[in-house]
């Protein structure tokens, strides 16, 4: 019999700092960003306001001080009713897509995956499309926004039921039936939008299924900011379990966590962020995708960094992504969704390749 | 002293009884090895302790208290697992990995503490992968990667350790090394081995299944005879004695 080899002998092991360093450095430097993005986004845009008329204008706003005969109501318009709700959505919405997205990497056990994968979407976009089509808004202006979440819900609802196997919801399960559900419903998307043969609709089409933050204003932001709130609380308070659903069902087991019961938790939370962010935005892509990627490039995989880590930079990164969207092709405006997609396509087969170097060593 | 009591024990996996009325006990300390063939329902019944697949009549009690009527987590607690597989599509450092053994003991928003630490930095010693702390485990070999999970079942700080084939995919040196790791732990011990040879140096008792159920058990030189093996394994053996240690050990012959 040998006996056991201790491996070389080394000081007792210690936490690595460095990816505590490198979080503590990254909320830094994405708060940073995100401030400075905001700021530029109501500093810019086709109205020219002086800098310094924006400044008056918000300290106006926020603490009464200032002389309102200073700057015109259109001027007071731009600043206060359209650029700094239109930021603030952006931020929300990149946030909340971003949380998903990390969330719904640890649900289906995939680095790769993103919450559009479940068939949110295109429920949301078949609810949104209904109303448009059929003209039937019993709740006026808001209609199509709480169609579009109840067509989230409804994609969820199919979803979970046929992911459903054994009490479980199996990774593979949930991406394969969440596939089906996308085919078949962006057919009734489809279908819907050539019954009606007119382009306005198309046009509401285009809005849900690239996304667009132009309808944003102050009544719309507190029920992302409730909601991102409410879900972050409630996944940082499972950041352990989340961790341990990353190495399987059977390790989860060993370590306490019934790995079933945390995939129903969390398949409800993405449901609700999801459904909320793009009834109010549209179907923003590869955020979901791409921030919580870069985030576990940058901090790894725990949870309890990477969940804040990838808050801050979805944030930052939508905030951004609106001001190029409405500044590139000056005086149109890009659907903020194409801009994502544009950058995130190339930024995603780089992710791949690094992650292919560094899992293989090639 | 921590006894492992299993009593009377069912399992039935999609309409199929996979195990049936196991008894087991693994005493304070000792090392107990559960033999048998492929589908004999080893893995099954240790998913059972760990609390991965529910019972379908029966008992496991640790020290008395039924594990099926605790919270999870107080389950993971007392029991501590080393699975067949642990998945790792995710950036995960050995440090983080062992230090996943503390989740059992934390409760939502807990910070580590420094005595969180020292568990996990003395388990990562015992395992021997100290100077792999900062590694991510992707990048580490098979021997090295078991070792790291063995850190992680031992930061646990569980009184009971279950193993499912600990040894599997490790070359026989490796093999030696984490069981040496285990036995010395000093803590209860369960373990799934294929290898007969494995199982009779390591083990102070034996239980043998076939087909749910438990066919024999008791000390290594009681069990491992030649008819048992051809039996059970369906293989003619031919028992000798370890030198030194009088440990018995199978010579196979092929049917042949």
């Amino acid at each position: 019999m040998t006996t056991a080899q201790p491996g070389p002998r080394t000081a007792p092991a210690r936490p690595d700092p460095g990816r505590r360093r490198i979080a503590w450095a990254a909320y830094a430097v994405l708060t940073g960003l995100l401030i400075t993005g905001l700021a530029a986004s109501i500093l810019l845009g086709t109205v020219d306001v002086p800098a310094g008329t924006v400044a008056r204008i918000l300290v106006w706003h926020l603490t009464g001080h200032g002389d309102p005969a200073a700057w015109t109501v259109s001027q007071d318009t731009v600043v206060w009713n359209l650029r700094l709700p239109r930021a603030l959505l952006a931020a929300l919405v990149g946030a909340g897509l971003a949380v998903s997205g990390t969330a719904t990497q640890a649900l289906v056990r995939n680095p790769l995956a993103d919450p559009y994968v479940l068939g949110l979407t295109y429920g949301a976009a078949v609810g949104a499309v209904a109303v448009i089509v059929t003209g039937f808004a019993p709740l006026g202006g808001v209609s199509t926004g709480v169609a579009a979440f109840l067509g989230a819900l409804a994609a969820f609802a199919v979803v979970y039921v046929l992911a459903r196997a054994g009490g479980t919801l199996a990774p593979l399960r949930l991406i394969l039936s969440g596939m089906a559900v996308t085919y078949a419903l962006s057919g009734v998307t489809s279908f819907l939008v050539l019954q009606a043969d007119d382009p306005g609709t198309t046009q509401s089409v285009l809005f849900w299924l690239f996304g667009s933050l132009a309808e944003a204003n102050w009544a719309a932001l507190g029920l992302p900011a409730a909601v991102l709130a409410a879900t972050m609380i409630a996944l940082l308070a499972q950041a352990r379990p989340l961790n341990t659903l990353l190495l399987g069902d059977e390790t989860a087991a060993g370590l306490g966590i019934s790995a079933a019961r945390l995939r129903r938790h969390l398949f409800l939370l993405i449901a609700l962020l999801t459904g909320v962010m793009v009834a109010l935005a549209g179907g923003i892509g590869f955020i979901g995708l791409i921030i919580p990627h870069a985030a576990r490039l940058l901090v790894g995989s725990d949870h309890r960094r990477l969940l804040p880590v990838a808050t801050l930079a979805g944030a930052a990164f939508l905030v951004l992504v609106d001001i190029a969207a409405r500044t590139a092709l000056h005086p149109q405006e890009l659907p903020v969704g194409v801009v994502t997609s544009v950058i995130g396509a190339p930024l995603f087969l780089w992710l791949v390749h690094v992650r292919a170097r560094d899992t293989t060593g090639l | 002293m921590t006894t492992l009591t299993l009593h009377d024990v069912h399992i039935t996996l999609a309409g199929t009884p996979i195990v049936t009325g196991v008894d087991l006990t693994a005493a304070s300390g000792r090392i107990v090895g559960i033999i048998g063939p492929n589908g004999s329902g080893k893995s099954t019944l240790l998913r059972a302790v760990y609390r991965h697949l529910p019972l379908t009549r029966g008992a496991i009690t640790v020290d008395g208290e039924d594990l099926w009527r605790l919270t999870p987590r107080r389950a993971a607690q007392l029991v501590a697992a080393l699975p067949q597989e642990t998945r790792s599509d995710f950036d995960v450092t050995a440090w983080e990995m062992a230090a996943m053994g503390r989740t059992p003991h934390k409760r939502p928003f807990a910070p580590d503490t420094a005595e969180d630490s020292k568990i996990v930095s003395d388990a990562l010693a015992h395992a021997g992968v100290t100077h792999l702390a900062r590694r991510r485990y992707t990048t580490l070999s098979g021997g090295e990667k078991q070792r790291v999970l063995l850190a992680r079942a031992l930061a646990q700080r569980a009184p009971v350790l279950v193993l499912d084939e600990p040894t599997n995919h490790l070359d026989v040196r490796h093999q030696f090394e984490l069981l040496d790791l285990v036995t010395s732990s000093g803590t209860t011990v369960v373990a799934a081995l294929h290898d007969l040879n494995l199982a009779a140096a390591y083990c102070d008792h034996l239980y043998v299944l076939a087909e749910g159920r438990v066919v024999t058990d008791g000390p290594p030189h009681d069990v491992l005879t030649p008819r048992l093996v051809r039996d059970v394994f369906g293989v003619d053996a031919h028992v000798i004695s370890v030198p030194g240690t009088g440990t018995p050990h199978l010579i196979f012959r092929s049917g042949r």
